[in-house]
């Protein structure tokens, strides 16, 4: 082969090697548009105009006649729907402050009942010990719907029915935290607390001493994983309350009219904002429960 | 005397080759028994009387009239197989499952290899698993500007139909035709492709280099070593997705219900669109009939996913 053969096949590599370069790229920033592109979309309309807004729309909900119109800057941007939901709409605080209640409550009650059991299933293999695990394993699987109808039951003799309580309850007992931390407790070498054991150290303070601090990636990557689900409640409030002045956030926002859909909009950017920022800080650990939930026993 | 301490020392190291020695007795043993007790008795109790006695109450109810509580032994079970709308809901909700669940395993993996073959993809991972942590409610505003009959879709398409020449205007009705189906498939695998990118990327990266590294000085191309050590080493990331992304397809109800109430149209009315309103009707015997099915079934192919899993090791 002469000089410029070798020079063309050097060519053909080089454009080759660039572009299966940027089509790996491209095949992977594709759909970050599609994900990228509701954000966009709530955080342009939050700030349009109403009237705006109507003319934007109004193919879709009015004449039936051409397309849907958007801008990236509205002619008149506004923040008179910030204004108007958080100074001027009571309803949308009382439903925060459930959801916020929602969280904490649901949150601290799984730690609290959780991560002991987590600890038990991960240290302590005896009789029996396995069949419970798997047993836990099945309850966490079940649907919200398997399920309505005995948590019901439960909730209706015990007079729960209709308080906050019916959904705090049955939620603190799902067993999901409980495979995760599981998943932390594991990851730490048991040598470490057979030489605690022979050091005389007692169960509990085995526990609270070793355990707790060394398998706290786990329960971390339980509490992120759980907020994102329980600032989402949709099914059990739905189910088990009937007053909406009890309605957690995450059911306000189908209640708001088309007619203002600015304002809808605007009222989803603020319910996303607590989400997102859980979000950003709790990336790591909810990358590694979703790693744990993975880990075999 | 001595010995048999040491020996008992040496054996308690290794708790699992003392669990097989004598499993049952000793005061070490006991003492583990009633530390594991201790620790597990909030959650159990909980448990216990939130879910296992209340869902043998329903498994009773299952036998039972709604209101007299007479005894009327399968008559249940033959109404809910005989049932349009429970047919119709299994038929709905095992397609939903059979399309989605396959489709996001190979997504999730497509994704996971172009993303270990690059050298910081930890940006792009993070904007995957964002969708979720967008709530529900949130994203069912865009789904409905995105998908009504003159909503974003049909712009683009049309556009796209201008350029090219192709076509003339798309005026589909994506919500209230059977493509509805094919919107609740588009936002599951929207949702959560993210995580099952993580937990592809993770079965990957856990691989030993060294592995590949001995597979390619003896000659093996790539797609052979994708074929003969990757994928074989993933069989335990893919059960686990499996699993999650069984769990999370139920929850596909919250986009569909927000998106069209509790009567959508009927190639999208699942089985969870059937529970709730029943439960709302108060039928339920129905509905007692149906926990039980449905929870044996589930219970059913849980157990022998885990039995295939073990298995694979």
């Amino acid at each position: 082969m002469d000089r410029r053969g070798q020079g063309r096949t050097w060519i053909i590599g080089v454009v080759f090697g660039w572009m299966k370069k940027y089509m790996t790229a491209a095949c992977l920033l594709l759909p970050t548009i599609l994900i990228a592109f509701p954000v966009i979309l709530i955080l342009t309309g939050s700030v349009v105009d109403s009237l705006e807004m109507r003319q934007y729309l109004l193919p879709v909900f009015g004449s039936g006649e051409g397309y849907i119109r958007w801008k990236l800057m509205p002619d008149y941007p506004t923040f008179e729907h910030y204004g108007r939901l958080l100074f001027m709409t009571p309803a949308f605080f009382v439903l925060f402050w459930n959801s916020v209640k929602f969280v904490v409550c649901i949150l601290a009650g799984q730690l609290l009942v959780g991560v002991p059991a987590a600890w038990a299933f991960a240290s302590y293999q005896v009789r029996g010990s396995r069949v419970l695990f798997a047993l836990y394993v099945v309850l966490m699987l079940m649907p919200f719907q398997v399920t309505m109808l005995s948590s019901y039951l439960v909730l209706d003799r015990l007079a729960l029915m209709n308080t906050h309580s019916a959904v705090i309850f049955p939620a603190v007992f799902s067993t999901f935290p409980i495979f995760l931390s599981y998943g932390g407790f594991r990851a730490i070498p048991p040598q470490l607390f057979e030489a605690a054991r022979i050091d005389g150290a007692g169960e509990w303070r085995i526990f609270v001493r070793i355990a707790l601090p060394l398998g706290k990636s786990g329960l971390l990557s339980a509490i992120v994983l759980g907020f994102l689900e329980y600032w989402n409640l949709m099914e059990q409030p739905l189910a088990f309350l009937e007053d909406k002045a009890l309605w957690p956030l995450s059911l306000y926002l189908p209640e708001i009219s088309w007619m203002q859909a600015g304002f809808a909009l605007c009222a989803s950017f603020i319910t996303l904002i607590p989400a997102a920022f859980v979000f950003v800080l709790g990336q790591d650990y909810l990358e590694q429960g979703i790693i744990y939930s993975g880990l075999k026993e | 005397m001595h010995l048999l301490e040491d020996k008992e020392r040496s054996l308690h190291n290794n708790s699992w080759a003392r669990s097989k020695w004598n499993v049952g007795n000793g005061r070490k043993y006991r003492r583990k028994q009633l530390a594991f007790l201790c620790f597990l008795l909030p959650s159990f109790a909980g448990v216990l009387l939130f879910v296992l006695l209340p869902f043998l109450d329903v498994i009773k109810r299952s036998f039972q009239t709604a209101v007299t509580g007479e005894l009327t032994g399968l008559k249940n079970y033959g109404l809910i197989f005989k049932n349009q709308a429970f047919l119709l809901a299994v038929k709905n909700t095992a397609r939903f499952t059979v399309v989605c669940i396959p489709l996001l395993v190979l997504v999730g993996l497509f994704v996971a290899f172009l993303l270990s073959g690059l050298k910081d993809g930890a940006v792009i991972k993070s904007i995957y698993l964002f969708p979720m942590a967008m709530p529900t409610a949130t994203i069912v505003l865009v789904w409905k500007l995105v998908f009504y009959r003159q909503g974003f879709l049909n712009l683009f398409l049309s556009k796209i139909g201008e350029i090219t020449g192709l076509w003339g205007e798309v005026t589909m009705d994506y919500l209230g035709t059977g493509a509805s189906f094919w919107v609740l498939v588009a936002s599951y695998l929207w949702k959560n492709t993210g995580y099952t990118v993580v937990l592809w990327l993770a079965g990957i990266l856990a691989i030993p280099n060294e592995l590949l590294e001995a597979a390619r000085v003896d000659g093996a191309g790539r797609w052979k070593c994708i074929r003969y050590i990757i994928l074989p080493n993933l069989k335990g990331s893919l059960y686990t997705i499996v699993i999650l992304s069984f769990l999370n397809s139920f929850k596909i109800y919250r986009e569909a219900y927000l998106v069209a109430g509790s009567y959508p149209q009927e190639n999208i009315y699942l089985l969870q669109h059937l529970f709730n309103n029943w439960f709302v009707n108060l039928e339920f015997d129905k509905m007692a009939a149906a926990a039980v099915c449905v929870g044996g079934f589930l219970f059913v192919v849980i157990m022998v996913l885990q039995r295939l899993w073990d298995r694979a090791d």
